[in-house]
């Protein structure tokens, strides 16, 4: 079936186009839609895929690392030093409790103490790609739920490295235990110990010296060419070659990656390498999601449900009690406790890397494996769907409450505004409008922040708000404006099309980010748009203007009629924008920006106003004497 | 029928009690624009292209507002120093408000007798609005006398509710073209005169 790559490609491209928008329209989100293309396409559905999803799959894989990249690049240094704590205890916690139960259970089982424990490490990890990647669609990332998931993903990611190399230690089983402590360069091509120490520091300080003192000249040579694609061409050599050198030395290529992009993150050209590699990053893992739905083997588990579904059950029961009372024990509060635990109970694509090491190494049989793929893989699979049960029925029990403590003396859902999303700048909003007694509902769903908003006194109802359901029980059909200060674009969009659709009468007043979102929002029919830095930005170009010499008032009408022209021009060109269709967000910001210089340009009026300008004045009332 | 263009200037019309009432009675019928300053530019940021565009669909710029340190309040003042501008309202080639009329509508806390040479106030309300006059007058336009509602701190809500429904009827004779122009001329303010019941004719 599978005639050539163009063929293939196309395949995995159709399935990906056709899953993965009907997957989030149906609010399963987009990992899930992956997953289920390949179920589709795999030798179990379609039979479009051969044998090659293996392949695929370890192509694939380098979406994780390019993953990795682009985290690192988000990730300031002093960041990454304020999360040492949970990086380390919560993550080394739960990789050792983990490994040391699903070990014993392994012992308990019959296994070889060795096999077990291999099995136990390689289980207790998680998948940094579905977890990140479904945390940031639904907006939980910064939680503390969150952010803990992404501690313990990134201390599992460094873990790899040490476990690929006890694995060859334990295939001779008569190693001690204080060997295993003291050789950790088993993997070494026949180098000593201290050569391999070497190479990997000298390895690690080519990234970090290499990417503090010549990225920064070598990126700005390359931008100035102005050759877009060499520019992409050189992020994409960069990620490559820092995995090969991390392979080369026995790292985890995703390891150096993330390294690197940290030690970029604090470069001018952050934005550019982000925007350059998000694409590619996204496709591969997309196709490694793909791969991973192909990969499940339905003829195992048709064969053998009992086992595999009792061995997906129990790895993920082990998983889900292990991190939940570390979550617990390290302070996070039921909520986000319930988050964390729900999202990272499954088994992460290293263990596909994992086991088949082990099997080289004669650690595991292969008839111990292959069960263990299929259940890394369901595991992987039901994520989503654990997250969604957490969402939909654990939460609203166990969690904070959706709706607020009802209270005798009020009457419900009677405030004439709803605030969607109440960080600083929802919070703003609600602030000034309560200080003037207008009553605010909201809605948020930060569990720590609803818990606090509740004991001040504010009717809020937790949950995402694009859900038509809490929209309606939060009293949208009788409130009269809906504030949207959102943190995302996209969910802001939806709610907006909700809003639109279900509740007609709501006055949708809607937080932009840039010119792009504002347009958006405008095509939507909102007319309410407010850029979220705009005044701001107007605010500092004035004092800018006063720092110059500029009268006080001067300098603010300048920005009044600047403001003026800026919202008129917005408009204008919303209506040319679509002509332009489908640019990437990158060269539409710098195609936004060209538009906004031009319309400036042609604006004369800007800068004086013609009432308090005695030019005119002068020159009729002076000549005449 | 004479156009109004109604300008209307009260920086906190929710602790008013005489204007709130005021343009309730303002009657809603073609012919009369109702232009409420403190609410379409709350941050003095006046529209200049589009205030005077309705100053050229006007016949009689009405300018109603309560009498602050014996002129009108701020942004109405923001409004002349913007809207009329050389060149357009004056000078050799400003002639777009020619033959045009204006005239204020005000409200003051003192009575009329406090509006007197010899009075309070040494001056009267006709005085104080000489700058206005002027302004008009640079500009083309015939200034004619006040219509006042005048000693609003004594006024009870049923006088409060008096004085508005006589605002209004006589807003409706000034549509209909039932006030004697002469009349008004000569009268000290346009509150003082008696609206005919029948249309005044050609030539007003």
């Amino acid at each position: 079936m599978s005639g050539g790559l163009l063929f293939q490609a196309f395949v995995y491209l159709l399935a990906a186009v056709v899953t993965v928008p009907l997957a989030k329209k149906l609010g399963l989100g987009s990992v899930l839609g992956y997953l289920l293309a390949g179920v589709v396409i795999g030798p179990f559905g379609l039979r479009l895929l051969g044998g090659e999803g293996q392949d695929v799959m370890h192509f694939a894989e380098f979406g994780v690392v390019m993953m990795l990249f682009v985290i690192g690049l988000e990730l300031e240094p002093n960041l990454l030093w304020r999360l040492r704590a949970p990086i380390l205890g919560l993550g080394g916690l739960q990789v050792l409790s983990t490994t040391l139960v699903l070990a014993g259970i392994g012992v308990a089982a019959g296994l070889p103490w060795q096999a077990a424990l291999t099995a136990g490490m390689t289980l207790s990890l998680s998948s940094t790609a579905i977890v990140l990647q479904t945390l940031q669609e639904k907006g939980l990332l910064k939680t503390a739920g969150g952010q803990s998931s992404f501690s313990v993903l990134l201390f599992q990611d460094i873990a790899v490295i040490p476990m690929l190399a006890i694995v060859p230690l334990l295939s001779t089983a008569k190693t001690s235990a204080a060997g295993v402590a003291h050789d950790a360069s088993g993997l070494s091509a026949g180098l000593p110990g201290w050569a391999k120490t070497l190479m990997v520091l000298a390895a690690v300080s080519v990234i970090v010296l290499g990417g503090r003192y010549l990225g920064r000249p070598l990126f700005r040579a390359l931008a100035r060419t102005r050759l877009r694609e060499i520019f992409t061409a050189a992020v994409l050599l960069l990620v490559i070659g820092i995995a090969l050198l991390m392979t080369q030395v026995g790292l985890s290529p995703a390891l150096g990656t993330f390294l690197a992009g940290v030690v970029l993150a604090n470069s001018e050209y952050r934005h550019e390498l982000e925007s350059d590699i998000e694409p590619f990053k996204g496709l591969l893992l997309g196709l490694f999601f793909i791969s991973v739905g192909a990969s499940v083997d339905f003829a195992l588990i048709g064969a053998r449900p009992g086992l595999i579904l009792g061995l997906v059950g129990g790895v993920v029961a082990v998983k889900f009690a292990v991190l939940l009372i570390l979550a617990r024990a390290f302070g996070l509060s039921q909520d986000q406790a319930l988050l964390f635990a729900f999202g990272l109970p499954q088994v992460g694509e290293f263990a596909f890397v994992l086991f088949s090491f082990a099997t080289q190494q004669g650690v595991l049989a292969r008839e111990i494996t292959s069960p263990l793929v299929a259940v890394v893989a369901l595991s992987m699979a039901i994520t989503p769907l654990l997250l969604l049960l957490n969402e939909r029925l654990v939460q609203p029990r166990l969690g904070t409450r959706e709706g607020p403590r009802r209270e005798h003396d009020r009457v419900e859902g009677e405030s004439p505004v709803l605030i969607a999303g109440f960080g600083s700048f929802g919070a703003t909003v609600g602030r000034l409008l309560r200080a003037n007694g207008v009553e605010t509902t909201v809605l948020d769903h930060d569990s720590d922040r609803v818990d606090l908003l509740r004991r001040m006194g504010l009717t809020v109802y937790y949950g995402d708000a694009t859900r038509h359901d809490l929209l309606h029980t939060a009293g949208a059909e009788r409130a009269r404006l809906l504030v949207i200060a959102l943190d995302s674009p996209e969910k802001t969009l939806a709610l907006v099309h909700l809003a639109r659709k279900h509740f007609p009468q709501l006055v949708i007043l809607a937080r932009a980010f840039d010119w792009a979102d504002a347009h958006d929002l405008i095509e939507a029919g909102v007319d309410h748009v407010y850029r979220e830095s705009l005044d701001t930005s107007l605010r500092l170009g004035t004092d800018a203007m006063r720092l110059l010499g500029f009268r006080a008032y001067e300098s603010r009408r300048a920005a009044q009629k600047f403001l003026e022209h800026d919202e008129e021009s917005l408009r204008e060109l919303t209506a040319q924008r679509r002509d332009v269709g489908y640019l990437s967000a990158v060269r539409r910001r710098i195609e936004d920006l060209e538009r906004m210089l031009r319309a400036d340009r042609d604006q004369p009026g800007l800068s004086r106003d013609a009432g308090w300008d005695a030019e005119s004045l002068r020159e009729e009332f002076g000549r005449k004497r | 029928m004479p156009r109004i263009l109604l300008l209307f200037a009260h920086p906190a019309l929710e602790r008013s009690r005489v204007h709130r009432k005021l343009i309730e009675r303002i009657p809603r019928r073609d012919g009369i624009t109702f232009q409420d300053l403190y609410e379409r530019y709350p941050d003095f940021n006046v529209n200049v292209r589009k205030e005077q565009e309705l100053l050229l669909l006007s016949d009689l710029v009405l300018l109603q507002h309560p009498f602050y340190w014996y002129s009108t309040p701020a942004l109405l003042k923001q409004w002349q120093d913007l809207v009329l501008e050389h060149g357009w309202a004056y000078g050799t080639a400003g002639t777009a408000l020619r033959g045009k009329r204006m005239a204020n509508v005000l409200s003051t806390g003192g009575g009329a007798e406090a509006y007197r040479r010899d009075g309070f106030n040494r001056h009267t309300i006709r005085e104080f609005l000489a700058p206005i006059e002027q302004t008009a007058s640079l500009c083309g336009m015939e200034f004619l006398p006040p219509y006042l509602i005048q000693g609003t701190h004594r006024m009870t809500e049923a006088d409060i509710e008096e004085a508005a429904r006589a605002y209004s009827k006589m807003l409706e004779a000034l549509l209909d073209d039932r006030v004697d122009l002469q009349a008004w001329r000569s009268a000290p303010s346009l509150d003082a005169i008696r609206p005919k019941t029948e249309p005044a004719g050609a030539r007003s």
